[in-house]
């Protein structure tokens, strides 16, 4: 049963990856469309049925993937409340974006057409994969699976240079996030002799907290340098913002549904173990909050549409990791999955503007256009203001969570960590902002007065079609299969943060007391630990005492902290709607103040519009040298000097030594005579003198 | 009364002359001719032992090495007779092309 959620997708993506090019774009669609649709109704009834399971989890071991002596990995797949949530969220948002690529991917060719759902179908398989893998190595299948479906879709128009790059980078970059994840992954196995999540974290909690630098935190170190890279953190950010070379509706679902989520993910899945590792849990809160404050400076004055939005993808994601670093496990899966629905949306927006405008991506050459795209101005009104925290949307709930419960952490700088959590959410709401009023409001600008710093991205053969007729005399709306996810997920924008209501405006918070159970160590897993090792009797009630002290944490802070939480509320609401005024000050009121200020403080401003340089001191440190050892080293020395040297030079020395040789070939019929009598001599006198 | 050491030093004296011939003579005909002679110093051998030993396997063996003394006398002189006419000389040592 569990297996039909990602093989119906997988099936999807392999009818049309071979057949693709003889079926007409209706079908190929709708067969990727169904598949993701049969998945996320598979999903529904599974998780419906675990709900009703008394264990509270479902697993199935589909076969025996690898047992040699003492490893045994059993290719097993299982339901819990946290992958629950994430399935859903996968296969719903999933099939959303699956819906509004049919009339995006519109013009392409029938070919074309079948290749990328192959790959948005094989997309969602892998994801699901992953956030249903019983054990490491099964989670590595689907962390590999998406990452190659990363590059597939970012390169997706590979024919135009800057696609090819962005896809290869996103690629390389995360390779470099799986060495530390593969290196971590074994690292566990070496330290507790299994791969199994349940059982790494009942050994975990066996093991008592861990300060300083053991093992546990090496290990949990380098899981996270993984989750860095496909969760694009810093210092391996760099991926994301240029992924925004691929289809749009790609981008939504690297940002929304899949990909960039796992590592997050991850982090969750491994509650436990991260929670013993304390100095890794303040480095995770450490790089989420950087990250999140660097991203949200960036995306201040990028001036393409779809940048913006990465960035905002890039500082959310740094909420996420700043939740799970003060141990804020359920928070920060709830804003995965309030954000999914907000970010889909709004690059599903952005998609809509851009192929109402034949490809156009500058915020310069836009405004003006929520006259001509109604249904478009108005959900994307929705998902910025979810984003932006204003209260009663999604995004406040999950937001105001995290950042209260990093303010009430035990984290030694709590206090640092929320201040600038709240100045991110400032910069968030005027980033947003400023992408709504520069896109929507105000006059129609055709063409900015500089040249564009990403002049046309012509989209090969997608938008060629419609630049026939796409200027402002004839900008169209989303067509139906565009425009009604773009409703379901304004709608969801809305509701989705319903779940997790705090207690203090007098919700239960349901969404953290649901997926709790997924950050504590299961019961099976504890007693099969116990009967393992008999040695720790003292690991149980270690185990009993934390979770009591967990829940009257939880008791107090309930009662404590409602008053607190509520003036925390209070302030972050206000710091969003701050964000916009400052935005509507600036880009509304008075665009030539935004100018000015960009002149005056125009070191700044470049160091933001040139993302802090972090692309050239990468090329500078890391590409050109690794590029010079290469070029001059390896290939030059290593490869010509010595390998083919050594070829050569034996081809050299065996022709000079034949050179030498052959004149033994005098021609001399005599000569011949004389070594063939010595030869018998010798050979018949050493017989001779031997016996 | 001749015993087997007669005839192992007649045949030993013979091969060494042939062996002389072969290396010394100028004239590619009497280097066959030389040749000839260690092939039938070794054959007096085989035939000598043959009947030290009261078997026949070394009349058989001398059988076999005349006719292979023959066909190489026939394949030696018409390669001698096609050498001359190339180079109306029977010297050895004038045939040195067949090198490096």
């Amino acid at each position: 049963m569990l297996l039909l959620i990602p093989l119906l997708p997988f099936l999807g993506f392999v009818v049309n990856a071979f057949l693709g090019r003889r079926l007409s774009k209706s079908i190929s669609g709708g067969l990727a469309c169904g598949a993701i649709i049969a998945a996320f109704g598979v999903a529904v009834v599974s998780v419906l049925r675990m709900l009703g399971d008394p264990a509270g989890a479902l697993q199935q071991d589909v076969f025996t993937w690898i047992a040699s002596g003492r490893v045994n990995v059993p290719f097993s797949l299982r339901l819990d409340h946290l992958s629950a949530l994430m399935i859903l969220v996968v296969t719903g948002i999933g099939s959303l974006i699956h819906v509004y690529s049919t009339g995006y991917m519109h013009d392409e060719t029938d070919g074309e057409y079948a290749r990328y759902f192959s790959y948005l179908n094989l997309f969602a398989s892998f994801m699901l994969v992953l956030v249903l893998g019983a054990n490491f190595p099964v989670m590595f299948v689907g962390w590999e699976g998406v990452g190659l479906c990363s590059y597939l879709l970012i390169g997706f128009w590979f024919r135009k240079q800057s696609a090819a790059d962005a896809g290869k980078k996103a690629f390389v970059v995360n390779r470099i996030g799986d060495f530390g994840f593969v290196l971590g992954m074994l690292l566990i196995f070496a330290t507790f002799g299994t791969f199994d999540f349940q059982q790494v974290a009942a050994a975990a909690d066996g093991r008592g907290i861990e300060h300083g630098l053991g093992v546990m935190t090496i290990a949990t170190l380098l899981l996270f340098l993984g989750a860095t890279g496909k969760s694009a953190q810093i210092p391996l950010y760099v991926w994301l913002p240029d992924a925004m070379e691929g289809p749009t509706p790609v981008s939504a679902l690297i940002h929304a549904a899949t990909m960039v989520t796992a590592g997050v993910y991850m982090i969750g899945r491994n509650a436990v173990l991260f929670s013993h590792a304390p100095t890794t849990l303040a480095v995770v809160a450490a790089v989420g909050v950087a990250t999140a404050l660097m991203a949200g400076t960036i995306g201040l004055v990028q001036n393409d549409i779809k940048r913006v939005l990465a960035y905002s993808t890039v500082s959310q994601l740094g909420y996420m990791f700043l939740a799970m670093g003060v141990g804020a496990y359920a928070a920060g899966i709830f804003h995965l999955y309030t954000h999914a629905f907000f970010k889909a949306l709004l690059f599903l927006g952005s998609g809509a503007v851009i192929h109402a405008l034949a490809g156009e991506q500058d915020l310069r050459n836009m405004g003006g256009l929520k006259k001509y795209l109604p249904v478009t101005y108005w959900t994307f009104l929705i998902g910025a203001l979810a984003i932006a925290g204003i209260p009663l949307l999604s995004g406040f709930f999950s937001k105001d969570e995290i950042l209260f419960r990093t303010y009430t952490s035990t984290n030694s700088s709590a206090k640092l960590l929320w201040t600038i959590g709240a100045i991110t959410s400032l910069l968030t709401a005027t980033y947003m902002f400023r992408l709504v009023f520069l896109a929507f409001h105000g006059e129609r600008r055709h063409e900015a007065p500089a040249a564009p710093a990403h002049p046309e991205e012509e989209e090969p053969a997608a938008h060629a079609a419609h630049a026939a007729h796409g200027h402002a005399d004839h900008i169209h709306d989303a067509p139906p299969s565009m425009a009604i996810p773009l409703i379901v997920l304004a709608i969801g924008s809305v509701v989705a943060g319903y779940v997790g209501v705090p207690h203090a405006l007098g919700g239960s918070n349901r969404i953290e007391s649901f997926l709790e159970p997924s950050f504590e160590v299961s019961e099976s897993a504890r007693r099969t630990q116990t009967l393992g090792a008999e040695a720790t009797p003292a690991a149980p009630e270690g185990v009993r005492a934390a979770s009591l002290e967990r829940q009257e944490q939880a008791g107090e802070a309930a009662e404590h902290g409602s008053s607190e939480e509520l003036m925390l509320m209070a302030i972050s609401s206000g710091i969003a709607i701050a964000g916009i005024l400052i935005a509507a000050y600036f880009w509304l009121r008075n665009r030539p103040a935004a100018d000015a200020m960009a002149r005056r403080m125009h070191g700044a401003y470049n160091l933001l519009l040139h993302k802090y340089y972090v692309d050239e001191i990468y090329d500078a440190a890391i590409v050109q040298p690794i590029k010079i050892i290469s070029t001059s080293g390896l290939w030059r020395g290593v490869d010509a000097g010595l390998i083919d040297g050594a070829v050569n030079g034996l081809g050299q020395t065996i022709r000079a030594g034949s050179g030498g040789l052959r004149r033994v070939q005098t021609g001399s019929v005599r000569t011949y005579a004389a070594s063939l009598f010595l030869g018998v001599v010798l050979i018949l006198g050493w017989y001779l003198l031997r016996s | 009364m001749v015993s087997l050491n007669h005839y192992l030093v007649l045949s030993g004296i013979l091969f060494a002359i042939g062996t002389a011939g072969v290396f010394l003579r100028r004239n590619l005909i009497t280097v066959l001719l030389s040749v000839e002679i260690m092939l039938n110093a070794v054959n007096l051998t085989f035939v000598a032992v043959g009947r030290y030993l009261n078997t026949v396997d070394g009349q058989i063996i001398t059988f076999f090495v005349m006719t292979v003394a023959a066909a190489e006398a026939a394949v030696g002189l018409a390669l001698v007779i096609s050498l001359f006419r190339h180079r109306e000389t029977l010297n050895p040592d004038a045939f040195t092309v067949l090198r490096w």
